[in-house]
């Protein structure tokens, strides 16, 4: 049998029986149909399946679903939110952040983790915080672009003084 | 809807599908697994180079929960991508040839089950000797890969145009230099993945597949497994990158097709980075030794190039990226005598393919290369050097290749008043250095790698009582853009509003054949297939708005989303009315529009001659800033300035983003990346050891378009992707001799690379002043 998860996904409480060997990523995408997180590389190296866990950038191909117990997970699918892009979806959109669009989920929810805690980012703050996440495409140019685009939009909406 | 014609090209458009990549909505192929799905997994070979005495598969099979097991001996029929070399099999039959090729498959009901079962099988081989390098492989008592390939040679090129014997003796300055390219991969983001289902009632297969060429790997499945082409059914997700390592049918997506028929359901597939990696298809290793001749105010008088690349153990596009690598030889500069030996040979690596900038980006690193360091030599300025060898207007290369927009000389003219660099080249502190060098790429093959009779490229436009136009395109986007420049021709042409318009992509039972996404050919000729279907419906709109107005056609006025008599904008119909008159007695409309090459833009009549063929050439120069660090040796680039005469942009925001996709590719090239081989073994099948750029270490990237509206593209487009990727490491090398006074001739320029430079340099220094500490005297004396 296997044990049941209370997980929190996208601010909505979930409780699902969830083997412990199971990583976080299989979870989202096998189990919660959340296949916006991706899945580059073996392990580690290459940022795109990036979550948040309590407002933190994780990698979930890197951690067992089991071991977050009681906390709350924030996927890509979450910043779609009243029926709009978030300031970081739509600036990736309109600057091409996305090429191929195959690390923008997590290159987002990298940037989301960054904002939230530094609201004015400088370009050398960007690369310092995204360099765990790989693009193929862009040669980053225009997702830095992109990141710094959102950041007023952002403040809005977490309230922050714009 | 719109009352004025809505604008389409030359617009900074976001991604027609951005929306869908930005919030994680869409689709690639793994995202698309049926939960049900059998799981296929591959074994693969343990070693490079053996002869299969025995697979032994039979404790897999019994294996509860294996629905299926396939080794070489389900599948005799070989495949590869030219007509004339396929020497590949699906699973490996009677002898292994690199250290990953699939030998057998599984399919079982869960991953667990899968991974057990692979760990069942045994293999009983006869180890062979590993040709590993170029040099193993021509050694004169080398084992051989394949029969009838004697040498392991895979194909000899050899050509001259021109008298390169006269052009060198009419030179002031000869010179000679061997480069050397390290093997690289493509290491796009996405894993391979595909799935198949084989309907066993209907004899049917569907595959999804994260493919550039959902054409050939159509062609090849049936192929493969002995069945008609109507009997499969090709889907094309999202791609998550591909850059050519997805421009040919691949092992697993045979396999997959295989396996599914033999459990008869569906079977799911997601190869890891490591097997991706594996699979390769990338750049060759290469050793390219160029010689040059200069007259003393900088014009090139002859060329003589040999390049051998280190193809691995199948034939894949080999000829094809060797011919490639003297073919664009030419094209760029105003070069009469031109001498190319290429040797493409066969090792026990895997099997090189197609990457971005096909075959021309080691030869055009070492031509650059050559250039400025001759340049130099005769106290030369590299960009006026390049300007003296321009080609002058609309001409017909050594090697039949046509030239008709050319817009060098101001991608030449934007990078240097850009980067500053007459204040700049020489004059920065010592450790910092500034290098350029120029590249090109052609807009789409003139001629197809399979040729059939068909246009080039085909569209189809349908409109139904809705009012609602459908592109329906086969043209595979893998993140370049393409299902966006396609719907921005046709509402250019239409000038219907943006909402009117959807694009179905990829699915071959639905949409028309394309070629693919390969030599840069879409914007190129899928949009001037577009712009002639969307031509053909405003006429068919036009004609039908004339009935109902009752004047003739060419009194009527297109205005989008309306049409007016002319000068009499009272009598107008509606979209909808014309749409509705277009219908009666014809019902839903299919317009068709095409393209084809020309024959004139197909090529020298000389052997591999259609090779390198097309009717525009991009062309791109760039500059780049660096500084070496003295104690570490480690390079960082720290400003690039990249320009490229794209022809026309369709879409200025897309180009951008190509641009600086491709520098940057080269820029990994030139700096970092590299697959490594123990006996054999790739060691570096992980992004982190193989090692492409972080956003910490790539700089800003300022591009500039040149618009020399070519007379054939559409709206004057040329391609804009490979062009700029060739300069890079060339312009990387001449910025770190101008940091440091020594010269590399050898990529990528890693801290050891320059380390050793730097150590020998000193030991040259002090044994140099030894000397003259010992033999003061003489020195005086002369």
């Amino acid at each position: 049998m296997k044990p049941i998860l209370r997980i929190q996904v996208n601010g909505r409480w979930r409780e699902e029986a969830v083997a412990d060997n199971t990583l976080l990523i299989d979870f989202l995408r096998e189990q919660l149909q959340l296949t916006g997180t991706k899945q580059g590389c073996d392990g580690g190296e290459c940022g795109a399946c990036t979550v948040l866990v309590d407002g933190r950038p994780r990698l979930s191909c890197c951690a067992f679903a089991a071991s977050f117990e009681g906390h709350h997970v924030e996927t890509i699918e979450s910043q779609w939110q009243d029926g709009q892009m978030s300031p970081l979806q739509q600036a990736f959109h309109e600057k091409l952040g996305a090429q191929c669009g195959y690390c923008t989920p997590g290159m987002i929810m990298a940037a989301e983790a960054l904002l939230r805690t530094n609201a004015e980012p400088s370009e050398a703050e960007i690369r310092q915080a995204l360099g765990g996440n790989l693009c193929r495409c862009t040669g980053y140019v225009k997702i830095i672009e992109s990141v710094q685009a959102a950041a007023p939009g952002h403040r809005q909406t977490t309230g922050e003084p714009a | 809807m719109n009352t004025k014609p809505s604008k389409g090209v030359g617009q900074r458009m976001p991604l027609y599908d951005g929306v869908e990549k930005v919030t994680g909505r869409a689709k690639y192929t793994a995202d698309l697994f049926p939960r049900d799905a059998l799981v296929g997994r591959i074994y693969r070979s343990p070693l490079p180079h053996a002869e299969l005495i025995e697979v032994d598969v039979s404790a897999a099979r019994s294996l509860p929960g294996v629905v299926a097991v396939i080794t070489g001996a389900d599948c005799d029929i070989p495949y590869g991508i030219l007509p004339i070399a396929q020497n590949e099999f699906p699973l490996a039959r009677d002898r292994v040839r690199y250290f990953g090729e699939p030998v057998a498959a599984v399919a079982a009901v869960d991953e667990e089950t899968a991974e057990r079962a692979l760990k069942l099988i045994r293999l009983h081989v006869r180890e062979l000797p590993i040709i590993d390098s170029i040099a193993k492989a021509r050694a004169p008592d080398a084992a051989l890969l394949h029969d009838k390939k004697p040498g392991n040679i895979e194909r000899e090129v050899h050509n001259e145009f021109g008298d390169t014997a006269a052009g060198f003796a009419a030179a002031d300055l000869v010179r000679e230099q061997t480069y050397h390219a390290a093997e690289v991969n493509h290491a796009q983001m996405e894993p391979h993945a595909a799935f198949a289902a084989w309907e066993p009632e209907r004899e049917q297969l569907t595959l999804h597949t994260c493919s550039m060429v959902p054409y050939y790997v159509h062609k090849k499945v049936a192929q493969c497994l002995g069945i008609d082409t109507a009997q499969v059914r090709v889907i094309k997700p999202y791609v998550g990158g591909a850059f050519g390592a997805r421009v040919e049918t691949l092992n697993f997506e045979i396999i997959v097709s295989l396996l599914a028929r033999a459990a008869r359901g569906a079977v799911r597939m997601q190869l890891t980075r490591e097997e991706s990696m594996l699979t390769h298809r990338g750049r060759p290793e290469s050793e390219t030794r160029v010689k040059l001749g200069m007259t003393r105010d900088g014009r090139i008088t002859a060329c003589e190039c040999e390049v051998v690349q280190r193809g691995g153990a199948y034939a894949g596009y080999g000829i094809i990226t060797i011919l490639y690598a003297g073919a664009l030889l030419n094209g760029i500069y105003d070069v009469k005598n031109v001498k190319y030996d290429g040797y493409r040979v066969y090792t026990n690596t895997p099997p090189c393919g197609a990457m971005r900038g096909h075959g021309t980006v080691n030869t055009r690193v070492a031509f650059e290369s050559l250039m400025t360091s001759m340049a130099a030599e005769l106290d030369l300025d590299p960009i006026e050097v390049r300007r003296r060898n321009r080609i002058p207007g609309p001409s017909v290369t050594p090697n039949g290749l046509r030239v008709e927009s050319y817009g060098l000389p101001q991608c030449l003219d934007k990078v240097e008043e850009a980067s500053g660099w007459r204040q700049l080249r020489g004059k920065l502190p010592k450790w910092k250095g500034i290098g350029m060098a120029c590249s090109h790429f052609v807009s789409g093959s003139a001629k197809p790698v399979h040729f059939t009779g068909e246009p080039h490229a085909t569209i189809v436009l349908k409109l139904d009582f809705d009012g609602g136009i459908s592109i329906l395109s086969g043209a595979a986007d893998v993140g370049q853009g393409s299902t966006t420049i396609v719907a921005q021709v046709v509402v250019e042409v239409l000038g219907v509003d943006w909402r009117r318009v959807r694009v179905i992509t990829n699915d071959s039972a639905v949409t028309p054949k394309d070629n693919g996404s390969y030599s840069s050919r879409v914007t190129f000729m899928v949009g001037n297939a577009t712009l002639d279907a969307a031509q053909k419906l405003k006429q068919v709109l036009v004609e039908a708005a004339a009935r109902r107005l009752q004047v003739e056609p060419d009194q009527v006025e297109c205005l989008g989303e309306s049409f007016h008599v002319l000068g009499d904008p009272s009598r107008a119909v509606s979209f909808s009315d014309a749409t509705a008159e277009a219908l009666v007695d014809t019902g839903t409309l299919h317009v068709k529009g095409t393209f084809t090459c020309p024959i004139e833009f197909q090529g020298g009549k000389h052997r591999g001659g259609a090779v390198g063929s097309t009717m525009g050439f991009s062309y791109a120069a760039q500059v780049v800033e660096v500084s070496v660090d003295p104690v570490t040796c480690r390079v960082s680039v720290d400003k690039i300035w990249a320009a490229l005469d794209c022809g026309f942009a369709i879409n200025p925001l897309a180009v951008e983003g190509q641009i600086q996709g491709g520098v940057f590719m080269g820029m990994g090239q030139g700096l970092s990346e590299q697959t490594r081989y123990e006996n054999g073994k790739m060691s570096a099948a992980n992004f982190l050891d193989y090692g492409f750029p972080t956003m910490a270490e790539t700089p800003p990237i300022e591009v500039f378009i040149v618009e020399s509206i070519d007379p054939n593209g559409p709206f004057g487009a040329k391609e804009a992707s490979e062009g700029p990727l060739a300069g890079f490491p060339a312009a990387l090398a001449d910025a770190v001799r101008d940091a440091t006074g020594l010269e590399f001739h050898e990529w990528p320029l890693t801290p050891e690379r320059i380390a050793k430079a730097m150590e020998a340099r000193e030991r040259e220094q002090r044994a140099a002043a030894r000397k003259t500490v010992r033999q003061p005297a003489t020195a005086g004396a002369a």
